[in-house]
């Protein structure tokens, strides 16, 4: 077969970010996958209340103020979040090494207050059905920050390092913003079944 | 930002021979054992895949021989009750999650790079990750069936059958386990598929102009990522109400039997349907190189892909028409499920319109399509029957289902399968398969597959269940069984043949030639097999048959490097490039990082501290894996 | 299923002979049109008016898919609408299944008058009978081809069948979920019998049970009593009174065993219980070692059990 030459691409960029760039279409699809995840047990715990007496099931509701403290910890890790978000699509390496340092702290922090969170249910995991879904709730949606923060460590170490200043970096960078986004914005609702359903 | 060095090497003034030899180093898999390991070239990792798959079939169908010599005669010794609980469920397990469901993904993974016209598949990496996985839950699975230790408690191991009371052992943690391995790598397998249609195809090719089977792919994708976490959640919790003593299931404890089955038939019902979209992609795009006319409704069979891939998640609850819903529901659910007919019925149609139209060449490709059709059809009816809730509550789990699904599944989807191996066989190989043999496995499969299932209709309305190790003698079963099980020697028969032939075809098979059939989609547009970088230059595509087939020129796109792997990215509906991409090198991490996280998963079995200590390598594989190594690939 | 006797099952084999014929019947006309497109001469009709034709034709076809879908719907609701309107049941049962095998209660406010049975039980012919399903350990379900659609059994929840038998006989149940290693010997029968009948067969279950006239029997209770049988069998009467088998009270009356495994006969007794892991193996009865002499007098007791 012959080539018939009709186009010339040589001129387009060695890298595309956004709509252009597959990692980001792949991480809106990781986020299609976790958020049917979420949605399934979000509907889970509303099917094991529809079926239960009383609910919570032998429990007081969860105590709220671990719960309340990450919450606001995560909501306000939102703007730093935004803010790494605009300076990696500018490229501004300072800004962006000092950004991931604090969406570091914004990973670590709210780990500490998870621990809390735990024991605030008030029921372990072992006692009832409730137990169950809020503790793997709850299980679930931490190894999200986790996973997200490790990632977030390692592009700290990568931005400081010889590979950082490099448009795939910073379009990593922005990946890992959008997916912290969707870690902070899954768990609202989450945070609103655990913490207030059982309060209806 | 980087300097561009003074013009790194690119293709625009290349003659074709230099180009390729360019090409070739820059894409070629370095040999030796570590060079395997490493590979990442999407066709190379399909083909380990389709290969692994088809000896799960194998192994499968061998033990639905032996289910069939124990069911042969009533009340006999053969197989142990517990033995036979072990082989129906690694039967099904086996033929659902290792066979049916990675044999499609493969597929998409072998063709759709090639149909679109870019040089990998999205993320190869994870691509050669996810047939790791695959094979080690495969290997896992038959390795607990030989050390007696199967799970026993059904392909859909409903609780609390499976819970920690009444299935103690492993065997359940395995089964659960298993399907974490198969979920992760459909999953992975299903972003690639998506991420390389939406953003790899050739320059020109835009949302109307894919291939019929590419957008079947991308459906089941979706399907994939839509219900896998369901099942991800399913047995995930099963593990945890066994391991950890949490209470899902446990209705004593507010848990309930039914979410289960909910969960589960909320993946399952989908599931079915991601054998099925693939399948009846490759009738799409087979059928007209064997009628000598274009398909007949690109655009309806298009929407009757889409429109299945929607309403499938709204039939779970059919499989559930026995355990008491509320009237009102399940009669809504017999309403979706005829529903589904509906699309089913167009493509039906067109299909026929396209014969109709065409002038039939009865290559075995062809033979085994109208086999299809003529089995799929049936099985369809029955579908339409047992959605009926009255009906079904005397149909359901007996082996009138049994037959339903072996006609949709087999008639369905393995019958097109075959097809597309004759087909795609010589694009894989560059070797055809005989025709002589494909006609005699034709009719072996066809007469025997109707030999074995078609009983089984009638043994289910004589009321036989499934699922039972054996029958009495005074039941009026017997006859019927034995010849259902003479029947499947015929069959079995069949498959045999088209193994030797596929085997003997691929040592010694005559050479295929770029385009023995005369098609028009991308992938015959280059050498078979391919070369590790598929095209030379990126196709350029301005019409939905992308190339005639006489024609003896291929338009195409200049301009990409040759001292990386570089593919062409395009927008999502006009395909309009806009970038030029790295496609990542071969690496052994993806391998490693299979290692770790089975590990963590085989260990999670026994304590649930392996999520924590199991962690620890697979998070070292992955950074591994991603951490830039300074090649010409990580330039920007 | 389609040796239809009962009420619904006579509505449900009008409705599967309807759906299959339906579907038969469209089944064949694609194999025609799919045979008639290979067979018919083909000149090669290019150009519009072809294409219009065939678009005409597929159109026609979706739209009858869409009718014919629709009647079978409708069909299948109004079958549902007639199975499951009121009923004026007047026995009620609880049907309680275990692995592997079946409890039947006929419960009454009037404990004196309420009484058990296992693997068979009898209802009034023409009457509709109201069966509460309940599961013991795992699911399984509640399967008479002949009487009804199955219905499952489940733990934790309860569901609801109606039966009514139109002629006097014998009807074959099974178990129709798999609920473990037994799933395939987990049968009961279903006798059908005029009121009369019934009532005289329901008078005797609730009498304790018979006392042994022979000597033989007499032993055989008295090591029945001794051995652990009796902590998990209930013979009313007596002091046997465990619940984790099925109450043996009149055993002898029924006429299988072992969830319909064996006909009653001493023979069979003495084989099963001498052995019940053979004849039915990973059932919940153990091997209770016994002398020979023991397990013919046990036999012969349980025989006795009328
Ligand atoms: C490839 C797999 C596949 C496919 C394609 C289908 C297709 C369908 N299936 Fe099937 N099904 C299974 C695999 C599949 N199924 C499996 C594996 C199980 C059992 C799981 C288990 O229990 O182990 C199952 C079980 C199953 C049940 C549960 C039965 C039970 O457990 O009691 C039901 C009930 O509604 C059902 C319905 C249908 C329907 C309505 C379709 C429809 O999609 C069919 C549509 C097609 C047609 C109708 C034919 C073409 C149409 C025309 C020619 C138009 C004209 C048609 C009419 C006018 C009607 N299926
Ligand atoms: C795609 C899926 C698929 C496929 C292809 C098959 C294929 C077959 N199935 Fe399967 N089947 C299922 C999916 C499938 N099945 C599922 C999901 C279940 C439900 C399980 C459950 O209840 O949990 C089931 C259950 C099931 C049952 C019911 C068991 C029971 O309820 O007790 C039976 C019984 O006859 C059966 C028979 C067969 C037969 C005879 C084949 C034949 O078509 C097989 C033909 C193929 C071969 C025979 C292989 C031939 C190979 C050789 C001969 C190679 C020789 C070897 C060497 C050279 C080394 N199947
Ligand atoms: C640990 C409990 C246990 C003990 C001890 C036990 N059985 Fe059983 N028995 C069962 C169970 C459970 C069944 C039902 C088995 C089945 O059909 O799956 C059964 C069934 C039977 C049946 C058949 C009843 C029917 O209607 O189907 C007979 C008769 C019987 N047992 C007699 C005995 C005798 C006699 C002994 C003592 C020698 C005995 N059993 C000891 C649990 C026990
Ligand atoms: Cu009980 Cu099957
Ligand atoms: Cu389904």
């Amino acid at each position: 077969m012959k080539d018939l030459v009709v186009l010339d691409v040589s001129k387009l960029p060695l890298h595309g970010t956004g709509m252009a760039s597959p990692t980001w279409w792949a991480t809106c699809t990781f986020m299609l996958i976790e958020g049917m995840g979420f949605g399934l047990a979000i509907a889970v715990y509303f099917y094991l209340m529809s079926l239960a007496p009383q609910w919570p099931i032998g429990a007081p509701p969860p105590d709220l103020f671990a719960g309340a403290c990450l919450t606001v910890l995560l909501v306000a890790s939102i703007i730093p979040n935004i803010l790494v978000s605009r300076w990696a699509r500018r490229r501004e390496l300072k800004k962006v090494k000092i950004g991931l340092l604090i969406m570091s702290f914004f990973g670590i922090v709210p780990l500490v207050f998870r621990i809390f969170e735990f024991p605030a249910l008030n029921v372990s995991w072992d006692d009832n059905a409730y137990g169950s879904i809020v503790w793997t709730i709850l299980g679930l949606h931490t190894t999200h920050i986790l996973t997200d923060l490790v990632d977030t460590l390692v592009l700290t170490a990568l931005m400081f390092s010889r590979h950082g200043d490099n448009t795939r970096r910073y379009g990593d960078v922005e990946d890992n913003c959008l997916y912290w986004n969707f870690v902070v914005i899954a768990w609202l609702p989450l945070y609103g079944c655990l913490y207030w359903v059982p309060r209806l | 930002m980087q300097e561009e060095q003074s013009g790194p090497p690119m293709d625009t003034d290349l003659d074709d021979r230099e180009l390729e030899s360019r090409l070739a180093k820059t894409w070629s898999t370095r040999p030796g054992f570590w060079g395997k390991i490493a590979c990442v070239d999407h066709k190379v990792v399909a083909r380990r895949y389709i290969f692994t798959a088809f000896v799960f079939l194998m192994l499968g169908g061998l033990l639905s021989l032996a289910m069939r010599l124990q069911l042969s005669q009533p009340e006999a010794r053969f197989i142990s009750p517990d033995r036979y609980n072990q082989i129906f469920t690694m039967h099904g397990t086996n033929m659902m999650f290792l066979f049916a469901v990675p044999v499609m993904e493969a597929m998409a993974a072998y063709l759709v790079p090639l149909m679109v016209g870019t040089r990998n598949i999205a993320f190869p990496r994870l691509n050669a990750f996810s047939y790791w996985i695959f094979l080690i839950g495969g290997l896992l699975l038959w390795l607990a069936f030989a050390l007696d230790a199967a799970p026993d408690v059904g392909w859909f191991a409903y609780v609390p059958l499976s819970g920690p009371q009444y299935s103690p052992g492993k065997r359940t943690d395995l089964w659960a386990q298993m399907i974490t391995f198969t979920e992760l790598s459909a999953l992975a397998v299903a972003v690639e598929v998506v991420v390389t249609v939406f953003k790899q195809r050739a320059p020109g090719m835009s949302l109307d102009r894919i291939p019929v089977l590419v957008w079947a792919m991308l459906v089941m994708s979706f399907l994939v990522i839509l219900a896998m976490p369901a099942i991800m959640f399913g047995s995930s919790t099963l593990i945890l109400d066994r391991l950890v003593g949490t209470q899902f299931y446990n209705p004593a404890e507010g848990g309930d039997a039914l979410l289960w089955q909910h969960l589960f038939w909320f993946f399952g019902h989908p599931e079915v349907y991601i054998v099925f979209l693939p399948a009846v992609g490759m009738v799409s795009t087979i059928l007209p190189a064997f009628v000598g006319r274009p398909l007949y409704g690109y655009m309806l069979l298009v929407m009757a892909l889409i429109t299945t891939g929607i309403l499938s998640f709204g039939l779970w609850v059919h499989h559930m028409f026995t355990v008491g819903l509320p009237r009102l529901g399940e009669s809504f659910f017999t309403a979706s499920s005829m529903a589904i007919a509906v699309p089913a019925g167009i493509q039906i149609f067109c299909w026929l319109a396209t014969l109709w139209a065409g002038k039939p060449v009865y290559k075995t490709p062809l033979l085994f399509i109208l086999g299809f059709i003529f089995t799929f059809v049936m099985g369809g009816m029955t579908g339409v029957m047992v959605a009926s809730v009255p009906f079904d509550t005397q149909v359901h789990d007996t082996y009138f289902v049994v037959a339903h699904f072996h006609y949709v599944l087999i008639g369905g989807a393995v019958f097109p399968l075959i097809a597309a191996i004759y087909y795609w066989f010589p694009k894989m190989t560059g070797r055809m398969m005989s025709e002589r043999l494909g006609r005699w496995s034709f009719w072996l499969i066809f007469i025997g597959f109707h030999l074995t299932f078609f009983p089984m209709h009638i043994l289910g309305l004589w009321g036989m269940p499934r699922r039972v190790y054996t029958y009495q003698p005074e039941l009026p079963w017997a006859s019927l069984n034995l010849f259902v099980s003479l029947s499947s020697l015929i069959l079995a028969s069949g498959f045999l043949i088209f193994f030797i032939d596929a085997i003997k075809s691929w040592r010694s098979g005559p050479p295929a030639g770029a385009n023995p059939w005369n098609a028009s989609t991308l992938e015959w547009a280059t050498s078979s097999p391919p070369p590790p970088y598929n095209f030379r230059r990126i196709p350029v595509v301005s019409a939905r048959d992308p190339f005639s087939p006489g024609n003896d020129e291929l338009t195409v796109a200049t301009g990409l490097r040759t001292d990386r792997r570089e593919v062409l990215v395009t927008t999502i509906v006009e395909a309009l490039p806009e970038a030029r991409e790295s496609s990542a090198t071969d690496s052994v991490w993806p391998f490693w990082a299979a290692i770790a996280t089975s590990i963590m998963l085989i260990w999670s079995i026994f304590s649930p501290w392996a999520v924590v200590w199991g962690s620890i390598p697979i998070a070292v594989a992955l950074i591994g894996w991603f951490w830039p190594k300074g090649e010409a690939e990580d330039e920007s | 299923a389609l040796n239809a006797q009962g009420h619904s099952a006579v509505a449900l084999k009008d409705l599967i002979i309807f759906i299959v014929l339906v579907c038969t019947a469209v089944w064949l006309a694609v194999v025609l049109v799919m045979a008639w497109a290979l067979m018919r001469r083909h000149k090669r009709q290019e150009g519009e008016a072809a294409e219009r034709k065939m678009t005409i034709a597929v159109s026609v076809a979706i739209v009858m898919t869409v009718l014919i879908v629709g009647v079978l719907t409708f069909a299948s609701f109004l079958t549902t609408r007639s199975l499951y309107s009121g009923t004026d049941a007047t026995v009620t049962i609880r049907v309680r299944a275990q692995q592997w095998w079946w409890q039947f209660i006929y419960d009454n406010a009037d404990p004196s008058i309420a009484f058990q049975t296992a693997n068979e039980f009898h209802i009034p012919v023409g009457k509709d009978v109201r069966l509460q399903l309940e599961a013991v350990d795992v699911i399984h379900s509640f399967w008479v081809p002949s009487l009804a659609g199955k219905q499952d059994n489940i733990p934790g929840r309860e569901n609801v069948l109606t039966l009514r038998a139109d002629k006097p006989g014998v009807y074959r149940g099974q178990c129709a979920e798999f609920c473990g290693l037994q799933h395939s010997h987990m049968a009961f029968l279903v006798v059908a019998e005029e009121e009369a009948d019934y009532q005289r067969w329901a008078a005797q279950q609730r009498q304790a049970a018979v006392q042994p006239v022979s000597a033989e029997a007499a032993a055989g209770r008295d090591v029945f009593m001794s051995k652990p049988c009796a902590a998990c069998h209930t013979v009313r009467g007596t002091q046997a009174s465990g619940t984790s088998g099925p109450d043996l009270t009149h055993v002898g009356s029924r006429s299988t065993i072992a969830a319909g495994l064996l006909e009653t006969t001493r023979g069979s007794l003495a084989a099963w219980i001498a052995d019940p892991q053979t004849l039915k193996p990973g059932n919940n009865m153990p091997i209770v070692p016994l002398t020979s002499d023991e397990l013919r007098q046990i036999s012969a007791y349980m025989e006795g059990l009328k």
